[in-house]
């Protein structure tokens, strides 16, 4: 099992690079969002007007943290479900150039020929281990959003956060058994 | 002679097992943890299995939510008919506990008011859900189960016909789990209500889940039932996370109930290996 060290943004080299089952340990910006967030974001591409974030060459977490206690940065900080973005992640891809999602479970074709096309990979974390997912944020701010809550879209900086490349962007997927 | 308990002492307590629940898991559970990971065939699947373990060490000791999603904070009550409540509701120190918790413990408020067209945030992780029983004594006893929304999403019911038999039982649940995949955050535990009627096999599935992981149903009937459910399951392939792997699923529990002549419900209930349940006695 290759280990790797990989910094965000991610390039395209970085990306093509990729095999699933890699296990890699990210380290840099990754955005916070989850599904009201991505329709918001999503929204705002189709009527053609600008996004409060530049995404090319980003990752974005599907995460709703946990208040941050005070004194840190971040509170649990762990995947969720990523099936419900998979309605959105194929226009971030294609039309604003997003090149990396972090969550759990299963992607849609959609999404997965978008990634092809992007190109743009997929990882996975560990759902349910958001107290030492957590620990790996250090720094967050608020970029938009914030009458979202726990869903609004953060800007993260993590270092050593741990993942599994489970969706490449040559088609590789581990889910596919 | 009624029992007197007060409002006050059942918010407090509500309080403070909303903060254990979020940050201690159960020993049942990481131990189960710990069984997994000498069985688990994969180096992947267990180095996902080390994680889940260290996190539970790190959310003890540094009181972090074991997982981000701290839930629907699901109540099992039981209230001794010579106990009485002074002071108020106890559905509303039930949830004025919650909101004190959640609060104090800088836990996620994940309850919308509004479950089609508004969804907005209550900000106070209420109203919770409160199952409550009537039992002899002057006791009240209260379990505390969150659920997270992605375990609970892949949770699924069927209404069998009586001649699908114990074959329908167990493709039913298998290809529920196996269906799935890695969205409730296997490791699962499957918690599984046969009988009963609609809403009553939903609810013994989630009962099920309340009991100490692995521990088989008294039955034997149903103790082997468990067993080749969760063979099955395992030899699925899954695996923890769902990216593969020998341990899909830590237990199969089962709870039962008689049911109509022309029926056979069957529920599905899944928890995630980060499951939490606390219980106190006033």
């Amino acid at each position: 099992m290759t280990e790797l060290n990989i910094n965000t943004p991610l390039t395209e080299d970085t990306v093509r690079k990729l095999s699933a089952g890699d296990m890699v340990k990210i380290s840099g910006i990754v955005y916070t969002a989850r599904d009201a967030a991505h329709k918001r974001l999503c929204t705002l591409i189709d009527e053609g007007k600008e996004l409060p974030l530049d995404l090319r060459g980003q990752v974005i977490y599907f995460v709703g943290p946990t208040p941050p206690p005070p004194g840190r940065p971040a509170g649990s900080a762990g995947p969720t479900t990523s099936c419900r973005m998979d309605a959105y992640s194929p226009i971030l891809i294609r039309r604003a150039g997003l090149m990396g999602m972090i969550g759990k479970g299963e992607r849609s074709q959609e999404v997965i020929d978008a990634m092809t096309e992007g190109p743009c990979v997929y990882f996975a974390a560990a759902g349910g281990a958001g107290a030492l997912l957590g620990k790996c944020v250090t720094a967050s701010k608020l970029v938009c959003y914030e009458d979202l809550g726990a869903e609004a879209v953060r800007k993260f900086t993590v270092k050593d956060f741990p993942a599994v490349v489970a969706i490449d962007c040559h088609g590789g997927n581990l889910y596919k058994r | 002679m009624m029992r007197k308990i007060s409002f006050d002492k059942i918010r407090k307590e509500i309080e403070s097992l909303c903060l254990s629940a979020a940050f201690d898991l159960p020993d049942d559970v990481e131990n189960a943890i710990r069984k997994a990971l000498k069985s688990e065939n994969t180096e992947r699947g267990r180095a996902f299995l080390k994680q889940y373990l260290e996190n539970a060490e790190l959310a003890r000791n540094e009181r972090l939510p074991i997982c981000q999603d701290t839930g629907v904070a699901v109540f099992f009550v039981e209230l001794g008919q010579d106990a009485a409540i002074e002071g108020g509701l106890l559905a509303d120190a039930i949830s004025s506990g919650v909101n004190d918790g959640y609060k104090a413990g800088f836990l996620r408020m994940s309850i919308v008011s509004d479950p089609l067209f508004e969804r907005k945030n209550t900000k106070t992780n209420t109203p919770p859900v409160i199952h409550l029983k009537l039992v002899p004594g002057d006791k009240l006893k209260i379990i505390l189960a969150p659920k997270g929304g992605g375990s609970e999403n892949m949770s699924s019911l069927a209404m069998l016909k009586p001649s699908d038999g114990r074959k329908g039982v167990v493709d039913f649940a298998v290809n529920t789990v196996i269906k799935a995949g890695g969205n409730p955050c296997p490791p699962t535990i499957v918690g599984i209500g046969i009988g009963g009627n609609f809403e009553m096999a939903a609810l013994l599935a989630k009962t099920a889940l309340l009991r100490n992981v692995g521990i088989p149903n008294p039955d034997s009937h149903y103790a082997e039932l468990e067993e080749e459910i969760l063979q099955k399951i395992n030899s699925s392939g899954v695996g923890p996370q769902g990216l593969g792997g020998s341990v899909t699923s830590f237990a199969v529990h089962i709870e039962i109930m008689p049911c109509h002549i022309a029926s056979l419900p069957v529920a599905v209930n899944l928890n995630c290996h980060a499951a939490r349940h606390k219980e106190i006695i006033i």
